[in-house]
């Protein structure tokens, strides 16, 4: 059987091709990198792009996601090469850094520009006041309280000042059960343990690490925080293996009854649910000093978002960005990745169809999002400096005032 | 054959042998020589990496972590580590070789115990952590069996107090690491021909002459051979240190490995972390050369 095209069928196929390569032309294609999408259920950051796309015809968005470290690593080289994506999914420690290497896009002209209402969003993070970043989505660090063990220890009330924790961890604490009150991850290897479970006490009173934009690790408040951290451990209500502890052990000893309370990322109450489904738990805020009324800090991990500042594309970026970032989609992705919202007014479906997620966000709400990281210099280095003077402070080596003075000077070397 | 065509036939005998290479030549420069050059030139620049017009730097980050106290101490560490390891891969292995060879051992459990002997290699360096670390955590098995026969009064905090993290690393490694020893010196023993250990007997000599006089002797390049490269392996072990210290509690277990990490994915200066990396290369250079001499000595 022989086989011929005919000419107009030729011509229909040139046509259909070349309608076809002049829409493509048109169209501004978007890179996107971020690490959200494989913490997301399955195409459910791709859904929201589609969405955009037709609210949006001409730009269209290719995702590259990656594992949290991978992600890092390649904004990295890609800000050194110039060849970042027009947007990026950022945490707030690497800004700084992204910044210095003149990698982001400040957006406060694209905000001017768009009349974009800034009081719709809980946070800017600047640096040399440029807005490099928003946080999309936040992960707050409240207490979990296991209430068994509270209520087997005759703990009636749960702690709302440091001294109440203390009493607390006391009574929780059985080291012949292997049970303890609390428990401190300060791993080298992820000193995040720095941030949530220790600077989260400075935050939680309404007080600073720093001041004037310079540290100040020899104030009063952390030192008080590495004094009451060294009276937990002091009196053995910490679980031990301290200096090695990841967060992931810590949640571990959390699920299985071997911790009374631990300061913990919200986004791990499905987790803990799942591996310890018996596990009756409650959540409370970071207890504060003593008489202290006001607003509460709430530490708080983000997912964050910034525009390269080598993007062809910028306009078409910050519309993205925009979108994101507006009361629907907001509440929709949050709701997906249960946490909270980037947008003041967004309101996730979880937190009324969830005890836990309703608390929490009673929580977030009566208080403000403190993370004096964001945006520091060479922030996971800091953390590490500081974690290694803690771990002297609790090996008996150093008093809390000389672990803050150590810590103070390597932090002033990196500013 | 004209004098141009004998010399066109000449060129052509020596430029085959490299063409033939050609393709080996080019992976081993793309996938190798070319990045170690880049490395190198890397510790030469400020802010390499992360900016896009990085200044000449001479020595200065060389200089910088040659002051840096943790350094050297990373340095002392790595030492402790890699010899201590070596040591006990050999011993251990030699044992154990010993063992599997022995005549004596019933064939059916010669045939478990080297099963059970060789079981350490299987695992990954990250399964080994993990292993390690739930055995060695202050409620783990460990502590509790020696508390239980007496040896020690009270729990352990093996991998997070300073005094012990360091053997405890290097224990794990040891465990990990001394299968090598014993596959390859078992080998050896087969080898060794049966009339040496005959006439030994005639000459009515003991079972550990037998060992110091004839076995040691012949399996001596074996030994050699696998000390200089686990010695270059060990040199470089990353994952294991990583996974179940980070490298402290207050840099007791920092090795030059995790020391160069923090430099470069920590505090992002990957200049200085460059250098390290160029130190290492040094010392694993050195060590290379010592192995391929003996090599060619052979």
């Amino acid at each position: 059987m022989t086989f011929r095209i005919k000419p107009a069928m030729l011509k229909i196929a040139a046509a259909a091709w070349l309608i076809g390569a002049t829409a493509a032309m048109a169209d501004t294609t978007l890179e996107f990198t971020q690490w959200w999408e494989p913490e997301l259920p399955a195409g459910s950051l791709r859904k929201i792009m589609d969405d955009f796309e037709a609210a949006n015809p001409g730009i269209k968005v290719t995702l590259v996601s990656g594992p949290y470290a991978t992600t890092r690593d390649q904004i990295s080289v890609g800000a050194a090469t110039g060849t970042l994506s027009d947007v990026v999914g950022l945490d707030g420690a690497w800004v700084n850094n992204l910044n210095a290497q003149g990698a982001l896009a400040d957006m406060n002209p694209m905000m001017d520009a768009s009349k974009f209402d800034k009081a719709q969003v809980a946070d800017i993070i600047k640096v040399d006041g440029k807005a490099v970043m928003f946080p999309v989505a936040s992960f707050v660090y409240p207490v979990f309280v296991n209430l068994d063990l509270a209520a087997q220890a005759g703990v009636t009330k749960l702690p709302s000042t440091r001294a109440e924790f203390l009493e607390a961890a006391k009574k929780m604490t059985h080291a012949d059960k292997n049970q303890y009150g609390w428990v401190l991850p300060l791993s080298l290897q992820t000193p995040s343990g720095v941030q949530n479970d220790m600077m989260s006490w400075v935050w939680a009173s309404g007080q600073s690490m720093m001041a004037n934009g310079k540290p100040a690790l020899e104030g009063k408040p952390v030192v008080d925080m590495l004094t009451f951290v060294k009276s937990l451990n002091d009196a053995g209500t910490i679980s031990p293996g301290i200096a090695t502890k990841t967060e992931q052990e810590k949640v571990e000893e959390f699920v299985n009854d071997r911790v009374g309370m631990m300061i913990d990322s919200l986004a791990h109450v499905n987790l803990i649910r799942k591996r310890n489904p018996k596990l009756n738990f409650d959540l409370i805020p970071v207890p504060v000093v003593e008489n202290y009324t006001g607003k509460r800090g709430l530490p708080y991990a983000s997912w964050g978002i910034g525009i390269s500042a080598a993007s062809k594309h910028q306009e078409e970026a910050w519309k993205l960005v925009q979108y994101l970032m507006s009361e629907k989609v907001n509440a929709k992705l949050v709701s997906l990745a249960n946490a909270f919202p980037g947008n003041v007014n967004a309101k996730p479906d979880f937190v009324t169809s969830d005890k836990a997620f309703a608390k929490a966000f009673e929580i977030f709400k009566t208080g403000y999002l403190a993370n004096e990281f964001t945006g520091l210099p060479v922030a996971e280095d800091l953390m590490t400096q500081f974690d290694v003077q803690a771990q002297k402070m609790l090996a008996g080596e150093q008093s809390p005032e000389q672990a803050a003075t150590a810590a103070q000077k390597g932090w002033m070397a990196k500013f | 054959m004209t004098r141009q065509k004998r010399s066109h036939h000449k060129l052509k005998r020596a430029v085959a042998p490299y063409l033939y290479l050609s393709p080996s030549l080019l992976i081993i420069g793309l996938l190798m020589l070319l990045p170690m050059a880049t490395v190198i030139a890397y510790s030469f620049q400020n802010s390499a990496v992360l900016r896009r017009d990085p200044t000449f730097a001479g020595l200065k980050h060389y200089q910088a972590i040659f002051d840096d106290p943790v350094f050297w101490a990373s340095l002392w560490h790595t030492l402790y580590f890699t010899c201590m390891s070596v040591i006990f891969h050999m011993t251990i292995g030699m044992v154990f070789a010993l063992m599997l060879n022995s005549d004596r051992i019933n064939p059916t459990l010669r045939n478990i115990l080297r099963v059970l002997y060789i079981l350490p290699w299987l695992f990954t360096a990250v399964i080994i952590a993990v292993i390690w670390r739930l055995l060695l955590e202050p409620n783990g098995v460990v502590n509790s069996i020696l508390m239980q026969i007496g040896i020690i009064g009270s729990k352990i905090e093996w991998f997070s107090s300073p005094e012990t993290a360091l053997h405890a690393v290097t224990f794990a490694n040891i465990w990990a690491g001394y299968p090598l020893f014993m596959v390859s010196l078992l080998a050896g023993l087969q080898g060794i021909p049966k009339d040496f250990y005959e006439a030994a007997d005639i000459d009515g000599a003991k079972a550990y002459q037998k060992l110091i006089f004839i076995t040691i002797p012949q399996l001596m390049p074996i030994i050699i051979s696998i000390s200089l490269l686990d010695f270059i392996w060990t040199m470089q072990v990353f994952p294991l240190i990583w996974i179940t210290t980070g490298g402290g509690p207050i840099y007791s277990t920092e090795v030059l490995s995790t020391y160069t990490y923090k430099l470069a994915f920590s505090s992002y200066n990957l200049s200085q972390a460059s250098a390290s990396a160029v130190v290492i290369l040094l010392i694993s250079l050195g060590l290379t050369l010592f192995y391929i001499r003996y090599q060619k000595a052979r």
